[in-house]
């Protein structure tokens, strides 16, 4: 303790409980206010652990196998293969695990330290990644024996139908901003009741008209499979709420850089390429890492047309007379899945920010700035 | 611009048109498909509609669906399901991306007329009733009087609950939910004395509180709620042939042609209407546009009646629910089917 007082203006003690306790004299407002939270924590938090870990059953082969007062763990690990690939053939599931595990290994990637080539990875990847993984499933060509959409389910069908949707409906949306802030009025007026349309409309009557009114139209004979119409109603759904996330971007790019690359000669489609779009994008990074969230977890509507994504199958295995009454645990799987994909969406986010800071001020406008 | 939307609005009549004339043939479309499209519960329903680990259907529902398609194709797996909640199931059906509705949805008056469905019969007789603690004492419906009672909410059960308890002049409260989870786990917590719904449903129910044994379904209902399978009125074949794979199922049971013993009785049985059933002698399939011997091939795949009860409600399932009204007219219960003559 003498030690340190020869700093002279701190007399702060050395050690950490010492100072610990110096703060806690200083400011007993604070104290109890921590103390408080930690006996909360403390009461609230003993009997989630006691449940969920201490007297939890990992392995049974029906719920009277498990200890009745912590969690059933077994019911999720006995059917964690449906949840994963809902009906999928089991011997097909090879090609629904490598459609599973791509967008977690390109999520890894991205929060990878830099290497050359690895951003071009990254965006060929995910933007190959739904036809990818269309092909991949339904299979009829390249040998892979066809295995129809009906029999997708889980968390298989929450990815491709989250991320093909997202991915499919990026270009629609930055056709839709640019087309908003056209100059001719048909143009803008066509882009505008078009977002005005699809953003208005809940996404449970879009799903509902796509796939049970739209055979109504259709012409006897001409039958799509559920997944696609649904596929086509949520992307339209999301572009409309895309495409104004990237107009806002657009509106932060100053007229300036338009009218640069005019003066430079660039054409209308190289200066949006070029130019505008890729800086109106960064700007509005957050708010697309965000639509992407409310999308994936909006995917969970295709139980209103039949369809069994993450949610929904587990809700159906809740009533398997084995598993009987085990209602928590399936939830709160199913909220821990989506809450680390989402999760892992987020940090990917933030150090795409990051990057994009970095790289901001290293350009020469940047430089050019600081004198 | 004038004309080309007058050609829009042609080109839009054509199609829907076409979609109209393509109504009225439904037997021709499902047999060009190569498969049934069977609307079914959301594999929710214990006993009716479940999937188990594999991913196969189970239940009453399912077992109806296959039978109809082992007699329209020879073969019970040529049959898809699109599982469909309650409240979408009616338009799917009046769009036409299902052809038939076996789910949970009970035979009104309303459904029938003015929805313009045709129900092809009755695979179950169920009714509302009601789920409560034994150590209430509770043995009628009268000893309810100014209890609490979960149901579920925007159902017929929640109207037919208010009826029955206003013009018995019986004094309630209604605890009103969204699901089934949540009403069980207001019964169990002890926040409502009473849980309504139907009898199938409540027996399945019982099976996932933590101590079924203390708890008793009252033998009292207070509305029917007769399930059976749903189409359109467009084509009266295809009715007829829903209807007449559900009589099958019933009339067999009652002659005792069992998944086991129907090969056998094919050939071998003596019984002039058996033979007719089994197409040994006459055209009992060919009449309904079916091969003759499509009731063999039903009852050997889902096997008669009793057994699919059996097998999905009855003794043999964990449910354990009593066959009730669910049993044969011969023996006590509403099963009846027109003979085969």
């Amino acid at each position: 303790m003498a030690t340190t007082s020869v700093s002279g203006n701190s007399r702060a003690p050395a050690t950490a409980a010492g100072r610990l306790l110096a703060t806690a004299v200083a400011n007993p407002f604070g104290t109890l206010v921590v103390l408080g939270l930690a006996y909360l924590a403390w009461t609230l938090g003993l009997p989630i652990v006691d449940w969920a870990f201490v007297n939890a059953t990992w392995v049974a082969s029906d719920r009277a196998g498990c200890n009745p007062d912590g969690a059933c763990w077994a019911f999720i690990v006995n059917r964690l293969p449906q949840f994963a690939f809902g009906f999928y053939p089991e011997a097909e599931r090879w090609r629904a695990w490598i459609v599973l595990l791509a967008p977690p290994l390109l999520l890894l990637l991205a929060m990878a330290p830099d290497f050359p080539g690895r951003r071009r990875i990254l965006v060929v990847g995910f933007c190959l990644y739904p036809i990818a993984a269309f092909v991949m499933l339904a299979g009829g060509v390249l040998g892979l024996a066809p295995v129809p959409s009906e029999k997708w389910g889980g968390l298989l069908l929450t990815m491709v139908v989250g991320l093909g949707a997202f991915v499919f409906s990026f270009p629609i949306a930055i056709l839709l901003a640019i087309g908003r802030a056209s100059k001719l009025p048909a143009i803008r007026l066509l882009a505008t009741g078009f977002i005005e349309f699809w953003r208005g409309m809940p996404l449970i009557a879009i799903l509902f008209m796509s796939v049970i009114m739209l055979p109504l139209f259709l012409p006897p004979g001409v039958e799509f499979p559920r997944l696609t119409l649904a596929m086509i109603g949520i992307t339209l759904y999301s572009a409309a709420f895309l495409a104004e996330v990237a107009r806002g971007g657009l509106q932060s790019v100053s007229r300036g850089q338009s009218e640069a690359a005019n003066a430079l000669g660039f054409g209308f489609w190289a200066m949006q390429g070029y130019i505008v779009m890729p800086q109106a994008l960064r700007a509005v990074l957050p708010g697309i890492v965000n639509s992407a969230i409310s999308l994936l977890k909006d995917t969970t509507y295709v139980m209103v047309v039949g369809l069994f994504d993450l949610l929904n199958i587990v809700n159906a295995a809740l009533s398997d007379p084995a598993w009987l009454g085990l209602a928590t645990e399936g939830y709160v799987f199913v909220g821990l899945v989506f809450w680390s994909l989402c999760f892992g969406l987020s940090q990917v986010s933030a150090r795409m920010e990051r990057d994009a800071e970095r790289n901001q001020s290293r350009t020469p406008s940047g430089e050019r700035k600081a004198p | 611009m004038k004309k080309t939307m007058l050609w829009g609005i042609v080109g839009l009549s054509v199609m829907a048109t076409s979609a109209l004339a393509g109504e009225g043939d439904r037997v021709k479309a499902i047999k060009d498909r190569g498969e049934l499209v069977c609307g079914t519960s959301t594999g929710t329903t214990i006993g009716l509609s479940t999937l188990d680990a594999s991913g196969k259907w189970a239940g009453l529902e399912i077992d109806y669906c296959r039978a109809v398609a082992a007699a329209m194709f020879g073969d019970p797996d040529k049959v898809k399901f699109a599982p469909l909640e309650f409240k979408n199931a009616f338009a799917a059906l009046q769009s036409g991306s299902v052809d038939m509705l076996a789910r949970a949805a009970a035979w009104t008056y309303t459904r029938d007329t003015e929805m313009k469905f045709d129900y092809a019969g009755v695979y179950m007789y169920d009714g509302q009733g009601f789920l409560v603690k034994k150590s209430l004492g509770v043995s009628k419906l009268a000893d309810l009087n100014g209890a609490s009672i979960c149901v579920s909410a925007g159902t017929t059960t929640e109207l037919n609950l208010s009826d029955y308890f206003r013009t018995n002049s019986l004094e309630y409260t209604p605890i009103v939910t969204n699901s089934r989870e949540q009403n069980l786990a207001n019964l169990e917590a002890g926040r409502c004395d009473a849980y309504t719904n139907e009898r199938g449903g409540l027996a399945a129910s019982r099976l996932g509180l933590s101590a079924p044994d203390e708890y008793v379904i009252l033998d009292e209902i207070i509305a029917k709620e007769p399930l059976g399978p749903i189409v359109q009125q467009d084509d009266p074949a295809f009715r007829d042939i829903a209807a007449w794979t559900l009589f099958t199922l019933i009339n067999a049971e009652e002659k005792g042609i069992t998944s086991a013993n129907v090969a056998e009785m094919a050939t071998g049985s003596e019984n002039p209407e058996i033979q007719r059933m089994l197409g040994k002698t006459g055209d009992f399939g060919v009449k309904l546009g079916l091969a003759n011997d499509w009731v063999v091939k039903v009852i050997s795949s889902v096997g008669n009646y009793g057994e699919i009860f059996d097998r999905n409600l009855g003794a043999g399932s964990p449910v354990k629910l009593a066959r009730g009204q669910n049993e044969l007219w011969s023996k006590g219960g509403l099963l009846y089917a027109p003979p085969v003559r």
